[in-house]
């Protein structure tokens, strides 16, 4: 009987706000109200720990890793730093649709706040940590380019002493050639594979290292406050200046958002994400094996060996949950990937996991259109919006910019 | 299990699903009987209210239908969220035997409010029993 009254009571509720919605007024009911409270930033609680990070929170490794973030010397062509594509001007990525390093890279740059709250990175989820992360690109050929050797001659030439400071002894690189790593050119991989096994663990948890105080950095930078967050500490105060904070066009929008645009279903929460990867029926970008998004990212993480199960991990095995847990198979999986954080979206066309839509009007109608997948299914449902309806949607995403601030918590 | 059905939180759920209603006539019972041997399957959240996005263990109890318990059964976990296609953010397992017919069932993670199955396949001595448990979560 309960749960008839229930769904009662939340149909009812849906109609109410379609009703408010059609009237244009700007008043909220309870049950919105609770939902827009789930949304404002000051609710997002601390990262949680990284365990497979011991330097995760140390100021020192925070202060090494933003050097490293900023130097061009990790890279093949000196001209390639982290901050290349992770431009603190622009939210901390580039603006294009493919990143560009030595090479052009495949995907989107993901912008860079609250990243230490997602429990996989990159937009197929390859990688289970900041710091495993941050070491993929390095090796990248088409990013840095760059090989596990040159950057540990790298860092005993010019940031041994900071570096001994947070991780301990530099290994002895004496006699190693220049250049040595396992996804380098044919000649880097030869030189690897010549190497002794303890030798390249060495070499190898000094690239690790270097990825742990690159996560320090960023787990200092956090979305700031935006109008959203404001307008609706306002209205949850019953404060009558809210409708100064956002236009009349933007609470409508913002009504759409959480109601009949059915955004929040996945952009919930205060990072206005819930992590996941979802297949929303974008155009395939590259090669089948790239188009499978979480399918062939779920594959990798497991084989990674700078994941949290791995020995350059500093957590135990019973602290992996995340990658013990991984779901690794089923058809949802295909095509599927990351929802971004919508915070500061309106600063960061193109849209989509390879920029396929230019601009916010052509990602609403992607979502009014509910197009099929070409790799796995849809979760989409047309959604109806009018065109006015649209027009308020992509006002209120508009009002999602604000800056990344850094600060140690 | 009052934190599933008070109405309020409900609507709120219902209204983050963007108003993608659960089915009206669905079963929210954590105590069900399989399919096809009737065996008594009850689940229970040890973190409540049960946590979004959150890794988190459930205890999954069986019993015959005249009340004995079940041991030694080999139980997997699937589900998801029907009206969105996608399966369950993570692949939770049953990682110990409690015995007496309990079993802990850990990963077990929700990405978002709204309804949510859990699907257990229990292969038992007389073949592989079925049983779907449907969840609608609040926004916590």
């Amino acid at each position: 009987m309960r749960r008839y009254l229930g769904s009662a009571l939340a149909a009812a509720a849906c109609v109410a706000a379609s009703l408010v919605m059609a009237g244009g007024g700007t008043e909220w009911s309870a049950a919105e109200r609770a939902v827009l409270a789930t949304l404002r930033l000051n609710q997002l609680p601390p990262a949680p720990a990284d365990p497979s990070n011991r330097v995760a929170t140390l100021p020192a490794a925070a202060t090494l890793g933003k050097r490293l973030f900023f130097d061009r010397r990790l890279s093949s062509n000196g001209a390639v730093s982290c901050a290349s594509c992770h431009d603190p001007q622009l939210q901390f990525q580039d603006g294009k649709a493919v990143a560009q390093g030595v090479g052009t890279g495949i995907r989107r740059t993901m912008p860079i706040g609250s990243a230490g709250h997602t429990p996989f990175l990159f937009w197929d989820g390859r990688k289970d940590s900041l710091w495993a992360q941050a070491v993929g690109p390095l090796e990248d050929a088409a990013e840095h380019g760059g090989n596990r050797l040159a950057f540990a001659h790298l860092m005993r030439a010019h940031y041994r002493q900071d570096y001994e400071s947070v991780f301990g002894k530099l290994p002895d690189l004496e006699g190693l050639p220049a250049d040595a790593g396992p996804l380098g050119t044919a000649a880097q991989q030869e030189a690897w594979q010549a190497l002794a096994p303890e030798r390249r663990s060495e070499v190898s948890r000094v690239l690790a290292n270097i990825g742990k105080a690159i996560a320090a950095y960023e787990r200092t930078l956090h979305h700031g406050e935006t109008r959203l967050d404001r307008y609706i500490g306002a209205v949850l105060d019953g404060d009558p200046a809210a409708g100064d904070i956002l236009s009349a066009a933007e609470i409508q929008g913002l009504r759409i958002f959480i109601g009949k645009g059915r955004c929040v279903t996945c952009h919930n929460g205060p990072l206005l994400s819930d992590q996941q990867f979802h297949n929303t029926g974008i155009a395939p970008h590259g090669p089948a094996e790239q188009a499978l998004g979480r399918r062939s990212g779920a594959a990798k993480v497991l084989r990674d060996e700078f994941n949290c199960l791995g020995p350059y991990s500093d957590a135990r095995p019973e602290q992996c949950g995340e990658l013990q847990f991984l779901a690794a198979d089923g058809p949802t999986l295909e095509g599927a990937f990351k929802a971004p954080s919508l915070r500061g979206v309106a600063l960061r066309p193109p849209y989509m996991h390879a920029g396929q839509l230019a601009g916010l009007d052509a990602v609403i109608a992607h979502y009014r259109a509910a197009p099929p997948a070409r790799y796995g299914r849809s979760e989409l449902r047309p959604v109806a919006l009018s065109g006015e309806e649209a027009q308020y949607l992509r006002a209120f995403l508009l009002s999602l910019d604000g800056a990344i601030v850094e600060r140690e918590r | 299990m009052m934190i599933f059905l008070r109405p309020a939180l409900f609507a709120v759920a219902t209204l983050l699903a963007g108003c993608m209603s659960a089915p009206p006539a669905l079963d929210l019972s954590l105590s069900r009987a399989t399919a096809p041997h009737g065996i008594r399957a009850e689940i229970k959240p040890l973190t409540e209210p049960v946590p979004l996005q959150k890794l988190h263990a459930w205890e999954l109890k069986l019993s015959t239908p005249d009340g004995q318990p079940v041991t030694g059964a080999r139980i997997t976990v699937d589900g998801g969220m029907p009206q969105h296609h996608h399966g369950l953010p993570t692949q939770p397992r049953v990682t110990k035997d409690l015995g007496n017919g309990r079993y802990l069932i850990e990963g077990v993670k929700f990405s978002m409010s709204g309804w949510w199955e859990i699907k257990l396949a229990i292969e038992g001595p007389n073949g592989t029993d079925k049983v779907t448990f449907n969840l609608v979560l609040p926004e916590s």
